[in-house]
């Protein structure tokens, strides 16, 4: 394997918290553009992994390689957010006290400096940013509500709509549908899928219909390595995962 | 670009608040320097620098309102940049003094002749000269918070931690200031002042000028706050004080948001000290007891948390009601001043102004029931103390 041409390298990377092996020897390659969901019960590791990508933990030993050529060890959040890499955070967290519209705005792309936020204007041009947003995330009709009075779903989609504001290369998504409705559990599926035609993503998600309705490649983790991957059919039908999952 | 920053903040509400502070100010100076004393409408002096007073408070309870109410970093150290502001100006106010100390002596201040210093300390060069001291005003406390906030916020100290080291801050630097040695007249501080630019700083003029510059000097203060509020940088505070990590997340460097805002708190804190102290004529090392700067949080509480124009009303009630318990039932004032705590953190969480704010909107629902579409509260506050 070498990190050449992925989009997103991990090579052994152990983490563990107090002799506890939260990650151990695990290694995990995206193509760009692919969309890969991530399964497994917890304790698997699938926060922690996310946690190393995003800078917030740094592993023990082992490789992060964003794009090819960006080592991840050695940056803090705001530059590996920078270099384009957009998280999703398992609990919904939006700015609560702002409205939706400005959720998306202090997402959407563009200066992060403190005296360019200074002076930032409201363009055009960013006004036609965020309307183009509202009509993915289709919360247009709530843009002056405060974010906090969103209901679970809708800030499952706004937080969405702000990883697309900083349109990333790569969007890690941690279960985007707990506490979510059948039916916007199909929309989200939708959601991901046309995010997908431009962006790499990676999924985390427990449930199964929706990994389904992904139809994508499926890495199992279990007690922070790679147990099986491969189309959620064939890693279903596999007896370790059966096992993991069911127990003996 | 400068002019365009001002005037993003400069919404309705400031305008009508600077034009009543403009009516305040002429008010009481047609009432203390034309209206003849004895006259019912006279303004005595002592009350015209004892509101010059409050609104140096004010100023300082705006900057504490700036880093705690919309970043969400809860300093219990601010005292250290009022009174550093006001060390400043009072080194100033002492090089006036000159040969007319009781010492005579024409560069060294009565403290140091007695404590038998021989010359100068390097430190109080220049304070002889009333631009150097402004500069210094401003310079001192920014330093300090920027050397301080640096450290601290790099190292993402937050909640309560941050709160516990800025208190030790204040502590150290009060005991510092008591030593002799330090330079700055130990226990006795800085005091005996003459006068300032020229004028006799006893002078009913001269009162009230230094009353009318506290007030311009909150209104600049509340114009600068407005518009960093207003600003995408104030929606990033916000961002900051509600979600950090998220915010980190988004490829804000957090830290670099907090120390801006933080050194930017402590200046204006500086300039309130510096203005304070030729109102009261003397700046000793209590100021920088941690009760003072725990008070200053109250007012902030009292009048309301993350809205500007809250801790300003709040420093000057809790302070018209100091003045007046101390006066009238001194041995209440501490349980008093307790319970207006306690009160405030059960019955008012958002303050005197949120209590305000909530009235208004009962009385609105009353008024038209129907009408159930609800706007976005323009001044976002805070949910809970942090």
């Amino acid at each position: 394997m070498s990190a050449h041409g992925s989009i997103l390298y991990l090579d052994s990377v152990s983490v563990s918290f107090d002799g506890f092996k939260a990650l151990n020897n695990l290694s995990l390659i995206l193509q760009p553009g692919e969309m890969r969901a991530i399964i497994g019960p917890n304790g698997a590791g699938k926060t922690t992994m996310m946690d190393v990508i995003t800078g917030k933990t740094r592993p023990d030993t082992g490789d992060v390689i964003f794009d090819s050529n960006h080592d991840l060890i050695q940056m803090d959040e705001a530059a590996i957010a920078e270099l384009g890499i957009g998280r999703k955070f398992q609990k919904p967290t939006v700015f609560e006290h702002h409205t939706v519209e400005d959720n998306l705005y202090l997402s959407l792309k563009g200066g992060r400096g403190v005296f360019f936020a200074l002076l930032a204007d409201k363009t055009k041009e960013i006004s036609e940013r965020i309307e183009s947003l509202f009509e993915t995330i289709r919360l247009g009709s709530l843009r002056h509500e405060l974010a906090g009075n969103l209901s679970h779903g809708q800030k499952q989609w706004l937080e969405i709509g702000m990883l697309l504001a900083q349109d990333p290369k790569l969007l890690l998504v941690d279960e985007p549908v707990a506490g979510m409705t059948d039916a916007e559990t199909v929309e989200t599926a939708n959601l991901l899928r046309e995010i997908n035609k431009t962006h790499s993503v990676v999924v985390v998600e427990h449930d199964m219909t929706f990994v389904r309705d992904l139809d994508v490649k499926v890495t199992v983790l279990h007690e922070g390595s790679v147990l099986a991957d491969g189309p959620l059919d064939k890693v279903s039908a596999d007896e370790r995962v059966i096992e993991v999952y069911l127990g003996r | 670009m400068i002019s365009k920053f001002i005037l993003r903040g400069l919404d309705g509400r400031l305008t009508a608040f600077l034009i009543a502070a403009l009516a305040y100010v002429v008010l009481i100076a047609i009432g203390n320097l034309f209206i003849p004393e004895g006259s019912f409408l006279h303004v005595p002096t002592y009350a015209v620098s004892l509101m010059g007073k409050y609104l140096c408070y004010a100023l300082l309870a705006l900057s504490v309102d700036l880093v705690w109410g919309f970043a969400g970093v809860l300093s219990l150290g601010h005292g250290a940049f009022f009174a550093l502001g006001g060390y400043a100006m009072g080194m100033y106010l002492m090089r006036q003094i000159g040969t007319r100390g009781v010492y005579a002596d024409p560069t060294l201040p009565d403290f140091m002749v007695f404590l038998n210093y021989k010359e100068l300390p390097w430190f109080w060069y220049g304070f002889d000269m009333f631009w150097f001291a402004a500069i210094m005003v401003v310079l001192a406390p920014a330093t300090l918070a920027f050397v301080f906030g640096w450290l601290a916020f790099r190292s993402r100290v937050t909640g309560v931690y941050l709160s516990i080291i800025t208190q030790a801050m204040t502590f150290a630097l009060l005991l510092a200031f008591f030593r002799n040695d330090m330079g700055f007249g130990g226990n006795n501080g800085l005091t005996d002042f003459k006068d300032i630019l020229g004028f006799d700083i006893q002078s009913d003029g001269t009162r009230m000028g230094l009353f009318a510059a506290s007030a311009l000097a909150l209104c600049l203060g509340l114009i600068i706050c407005k518009a960093v509020v207003a600003s995408k940088l104030g929606k990033v505070l916000v961002a900051v004080r509600d979600a950090e990590s998220r915010t980190r997340f988004l490829g804000y460097r957090v830290e670099h948001y907090k120390l801006f805002v933080w050194t930017l708190s402590a200046a204006l804190a500086g300039i309130a000290g510096a203005l304070y102290v030729p109102q009261v004529g003397i700046i000793n090392p209590g100021e920088f007891a941690p009760a003072n700067s725990i008070e200053m949080v109250i007012w902030v509480a009292v009048g309301g948390r993350g809205t500007l124009y809250g801790p300003i009303l709040g420093a000057i009630l809790v302070n018209g009601a100091k003045t007046y318990f101390t006066g009238a039932i001194p041995e209440i004032w501490l349980f008093a001043l307790g319970a207006l705590f306690v009160g405030v953190t059960l019955f008012l969480p958002k303050g005197v102004l949120g209590l305000y704010g909530m009235l208004r909107q009962r009385f609105e629902k009353t008024r038209a029931p129907r009408e159930t579409k609800r706007t976005a509260d323009p001044v976002s506050q805070p949910s809970e103390a942090e």
